[in-house]
């Protein structure tokens, strides 16, 4: 139902457009406005009554006046999919934008989603091995996870999240993963990158692209991801396919959120982000997983950018609320010139336990881990100390580990952008550099792993 | 005017009608496709209604009808081993009726009401009977008799009663009056359920973690805010307390969180026995989910639909414990609707009743004299999420001024993996004088006194530190070298434990008293052989400490620690010798 169009806009205020008296308009419908020289912006309904309607504009309301024509289309935003999406590059509101045809649709699907029943869901066990080590050993990722990377303008996000779209795998499999991309305001710089690495390693054959860049229409944004969504869950849930979801950037998207917010007067949350920005962000983040009797999963993959690298930061903490861990890139780190400069101290996966082990990875790894993580952890400590009493100050014990976790960043945390270690030679470099350590002082390590895999203890 | 209006405005789950009599907290049904919601404002003749589905799609002049009854659950056999979303339809049925994800506009019985029941009558034709009576059992599952009450409102003589096989619909006991009673009734959610008084509480909940049970108890019928930033444990902790604590039932509500943490629960509950019964888990547990991306206004209900539920077990004389992961959700779900209805906020955009909502949630714990005469409580613990770990926010703050006892996660303990991340210089329990007699009665008579030792330590070695960190530990003397030691023991033998093992996850409380006392005890022979000559070194070296220190991840702990502490000693009194 196609109705009729409407020339009774009262305001325009930032991204919203209020109109007078229309038949009964539906809560979430889709709008086209018509300007006077022709021009078609597309909007959606966000507040309905008998007298008003707000409408939100994603191209925004540059020429929008009261001679606009407005007409609802009758129903709310869906997205056509079909297998055809796989290899395809999209606008932010899903229009081709590679100069093919438009997707011919098995089905049109909400993009809203509705929420996956908790009852139906099942627990995601499966190991992904990504080939970087920090990621792999300390903070596994799992199929059917959403593990976030909190990072900061300027650090090396991307390389890190392609490399990861590379080089992921199930260990002892050759399944391979649809990636669907989501570009929300990044820069046509950055999203080239992106394409170009896809292309170059054959990717883009096996993914879909939703593309909004930084010039693009900032209230898009907030379809974007839930377009990539529906397509992800469309791939996973009726076609068997394992979906990897990388978005970048989704500080972009908050503020696009932030935005609406304002115009519609609203009581800001923190910082000025919308109240409601949690559940919000919930509502993609929880699209993530495998559910009973479905062969596909959707594993998430979200880079946000920490304003002023502030963790605290509504964007990340409500994110890390939600998510199921985070990886912590460090400004630090990368200045120090470590690639990939990840800070595995607060980061976090909180799905390791269920996917690491004798079964799955190696029997060691959860001790392995321990230690690492715990000598790491001490020696940065140490260098607070150095500085304050100097290195001499040291006990044995003392300077064993802060020399470690030199040896930690150089040896363990840095690898080159192509570089894909197994699981097996990430755990095996482990226990060479711990042998740095004395054998008494590794007190997490199993005795039985440290009489199997100990350098001294191995021919 | 009729209980049928239509549709004005639709904003997100804020839907108003017109034209419909209605009355606060009416019960409607919304549209064509009849998605449920409740009434919440009043203005002339218009009615604000929350809507516990997604409204997307649905049109102003759509049909409103008022069903006329307030929100409510219902409650009979049949509750227990269930998972609900906020508004009481069990999962289950969700997903045989639209498929693993959920739609909406389904309804959905809270139980089977087809389901046979074994009733047992406890009264007799010509008994008097009063609300909250017990009239009947049934032996809901191995480990719970599930009471059938007189509701609350009823009263009179049993002109006739059943025994034998019923479902929950068919009526067991007719009263003179000819009121008929059935195994299920209802209770409007926003009520407290009545009992004649509240008792003040004597008795621990004794969660088997020992920072909680040693340090800073709670108390069976109190409450409890677990605030804490994301990834410090308040999961972790909630699900270890459904899993240990010696409640007899557990309501254990998932609020505005993750699914996959609902699912592992599912997945595992069945699969666990309960330490104080040796049954499985599931049998005393009811489970609530309504996860951050389900409807917000059901999220807004689902505290007050798990402790209803909490209640009416209460009422049967049980001891009951409800967790609430995160009331932080709650709050927020209370501050996006009190939005759309354009209230004016107070602090950081909440609603200005948020606290006192807070706080009417947290008196409904208790532990009471039921209706029927029995001893009930409901004991509440509530996570709470605060942005960016800042504790200075409005629904901490609200939360703290109520509850009694604060278990403060620490991002930094998290950041070290000391678990679980309790920081135990900044919290607190109220209960411990009132708790007191029962652990000299129960544990053992110094029980009070050990704490206060322990505690004492914790203060001491932060002071300590304080000195630490200018000069090194190297230039304290050697007995405060020492206490360092036994802090640091404390800490890593004592207040850390890993909710994941197979042992150490559950500590019986008469171990975590030998555990203090073999501290304590360590302590004692270390001094007395430094006196003598030992070297600090030797003395906390020796190996029969790491044997005792080791002990506790095996199973049997409790017949050995006597023995290892004393070999402990003996070890520690040849480092004399040996120097
Ligand atoms: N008691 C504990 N024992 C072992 N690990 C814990 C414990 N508490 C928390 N953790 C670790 O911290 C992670 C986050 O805990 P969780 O309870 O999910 O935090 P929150 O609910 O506060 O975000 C867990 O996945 C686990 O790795
Ligand atoms: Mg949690």
């Amino acid at each position: 139902m196609t109705g009729k169009e409407y020339r009774t806009i009262t305001d325009v205020k930032g991204p919203l457009v209020f109109l007078n008296k229309t038949e009964p308009v539906a809560f979430g419908e889709i709008v086209t406005l018509r300007l006077a020289n022709g021009d078609i912006k597309n909007g959606q309904v966000l507040d309905t009554s008998d007298d008003l309607v707000i409408v939100q504009v994603f191209e925004g309301t540059a020429k929008i006046n009261r001679e606009t024509g407005v007409t609802f289309m009758g129903d709310v935003f869906k997205l056509p999919v079909s297998t055809d999406l796989v290899g395809r590059i999209l606008d932010g509101a899903g229009r081709p934008r590679d100069g093919g045809p438009e997707i011919v649709a098995d089905e049109k699907a909400d993009i809203i989603g509705a929420a996956i029943n908790p009852y139906s869901r099942q627990s995601p066990n499966d190991f992904i091995q990504t080939g970087v080590s920090a990621i792999d050993l300390c903070t596994s990722l799992v199929r059917g996870q959403k593990l976030p990377i909190f990072s900061a303008s300027g650090l090396p996000h991307n390389d890190i999240a392609l490399q990861i779209a590379r080089q992921a795998k199930l260990k002892d499999s050759d399944e391979e993963f649809i990636v669907v991309f989501c570009a929300m305001g990044i820069t046509a710089e950055e999203y080239n990158f992106f394409r170009s690495d896809l292309e170059r390693t054959g990717a883009l054959e096996n993914a879909v692209l939703f593309v909004n860049l930084a010039d693009d229409p900032a209230v898009e944004r907030i379809i974007t991801p839930r377009l990539a969504l529906t397509a992800a869950e469309y791939l996973a849930f009726e076609k068997d396919y394992h979906v990897l979801v990388i978005y970048t950037d989704m500080t972009n998207y908050c503020d696009a959120l932030r935005q609406i917010g304002a115009a519609r007067e609203e009581v800001p949350g923190r910082r000025g982000y919308p109240g409601y920005m949690y559940t919000d962000l919930a509502m993609l983040y929880e699209r993530a997983g495998i559910v009973k009797g479905k062969k596909g999963s959707i594993t998430q993959f979200p880079i946000l950018t920490m304003p002023g690298d502030d963790i605290t930061h509504p964007i990340p903490d409500l994110s890390g609320y939600i998510t199921e861990g985070q990886i912590v890139i460090s400004r630090e780190l990368h200045q120090q010139g470590i690639y990939p400069p990840i800070n595995v101290l607060p980061s976090l996966s909180r799905l390791m336990g269920s996917c690491i082990g004798e079964k799955t990875t190696r029997e060691d790894h959860k001790s392995v881990s321990d230690q690492m993580y715990a000598a790491y952890a001490q020696g940065r400590e140490l260098r607070g100390l150095v500085a304050i009493v100097g290195e001499d100050a040291l006990n044995e014990r003392d300077k064993q580990l802060l020399d470690f976790s030199g040896v930690f960043e150089d040896k363990f945390l840095r690898q080159t952008r192509d570089e894909d270690r197994s699981i097996e030679e990430t755990l095996d470099l482990c226990w060479t550099l711990m042998s740095s350590i004395d054998t008494k002082y590794l007190v997490r390590l199993d005795q039985k792993w440290i009489e199997k895999y100990h350098p001294d203890n191995r021919d | 005017m009729s209980n049928e209006g239509v549709i004005y405005r639709i904003s997100g789950p804020v839907v108003t009608a017109t034209g419909m009599s209605a009355a606060m907290y009416d019960v409607v049904r919304v549209g064509h496709e009849g998605l449920m919601g409740e009434v919440i404002e009043l203005h002339g003749e218009k009615a604000v209604i929350q809507v516990y589905e997604d409204t997307s799609g649905i049109r102003p002049g759509e049909p409103v009808l008022n069903t006329e009854e307030t929100l409510s659950v219902s409650l009979g056999p049949g509750l227990l081993t269930q998972i609900y979303d906020g508004i009481q339809r069990p999962l289950p049925t969700l997903e045989k009726e639209m498929g693993v994800f959920i739609t909406r506009g389904v309804d959905a019985d809270a139980f089977d009401l087809e389901k046979i029941w074994t009733f047992e009558p406890q009264v007799a034709a010509g008994d008097a009977v009063v609300g909250g009576q017990v009239i009947g059992h049934v032996q809901e599952t191995d480990t719970i008799i599930h009471k059938i009450m007189v509701p609350p409102t009823v009263s009179g003589t049993v002109k006739s009663i059943e025994s034998g096989d019923f479902n929950v619909t068919q009526t067991v006991c007719v009263l003179e009056d000819g009121t008929e009673m059935q195994m299920m009734q209802k209770w409007p959610v926003r009520t407290p359920r009545p009992f004649q008084q509240k008792y003040a509480p004597d008795t621990p909940l004794v969660t088997g973690m020992r920072i909680l049970d040693f340090l800073f108890p709670l108390a069976k019928g109190g409450a409890a805010g677990i605030p804490g930033p994301f990834g410090s444990g308040k999961t972790v902790t909630q699900q270890s307390l459904a899993k240990y604590s010696d409640a007899q039932l557990v309501v254990y509500i998932g609020c505005g969180e993750r699914g996959n943490e609902m699912t592992e629960v599912l997945d595992e509950f069945p699969h666990l026995i309960d330490p104080n019964t040796g049954k499985p888990l599931m049998e005393r547990t009811v489970m609530i989910a309504n996860t951050s991306n389900m409807p917000v206004a059901a999220r807004e209900a689902s505290v007050y639909t798990g402790i209803t539920i909490a209640e009416y077990f209460r009422d049967m004389g049980y001891d009951v414990a409800l967790m609430a992961d995160s009331t932080s959700r709650w709050a927020e779900a209370m501050r996006e609707i009190s939005s759309r209805l354009e209230e004016m906020p107070g602090e950081e955009g909440y609603p200005a009743y948020l606290s006192s909502r807070i706080a009417e949630f947290y008196e409904r714990a208790g532990r009471v004299e039921t209706l029927n005469g029995d001893d009930g409580s409901v004991t509440v613990i509530g996570a709470v999420s605060p942005p960016g770990g800042d504790i200075s926010e409005p629904v901490s703050q609200g939360t703290l001024r109520i509850v009694k006892v604060f278990w403060g996660l620490d991002a930094g303990l998290a950041r070290q993996r000391h678990f679980p991340a309790i920081n135990w210089l900044n919290s607190y329990s109220l209960y411990p004088q009132s708790l007191d007699q029962w652990f000299r009665d129960n544990i053992a008579q110094d029980f009070p006194e050990i704490r206060t030792q322990i505690s004492g330590l914790l203060q001491i070695e932060s002071e300590l530190q304080e000195i630490v960190q200018l000069v090194g530990s190297d230039a304290l003397p050697v007995d405060q070298q020492l206490t360092l030691e036994v802090a640091r023991m404390i800490r890593e033998f004592f207040l850390q434990q890993n909710g994941f093992h197979d042992v150490d996850a559950y500590c019986d409380i008469h171990l975590q008293y030998h555990m203090a006392k073999a501290i304590l005890s360590f302590q004692d022979a270390a001094k007395s052989a430094m006196a003598d000559g030992a070297l600090l070194n030797d003395v906390v070296n020796v190996p029969a400490r790491s044997d005792l220190m080791r002990g506790r991840f095996e199973k049997g702990y409790i017949d050995r620690i006597d023995s290892m502490v004393k070999k402990m000693n003996d070890e520690i009194a040849d480092a004399v010798e040996t120097n």
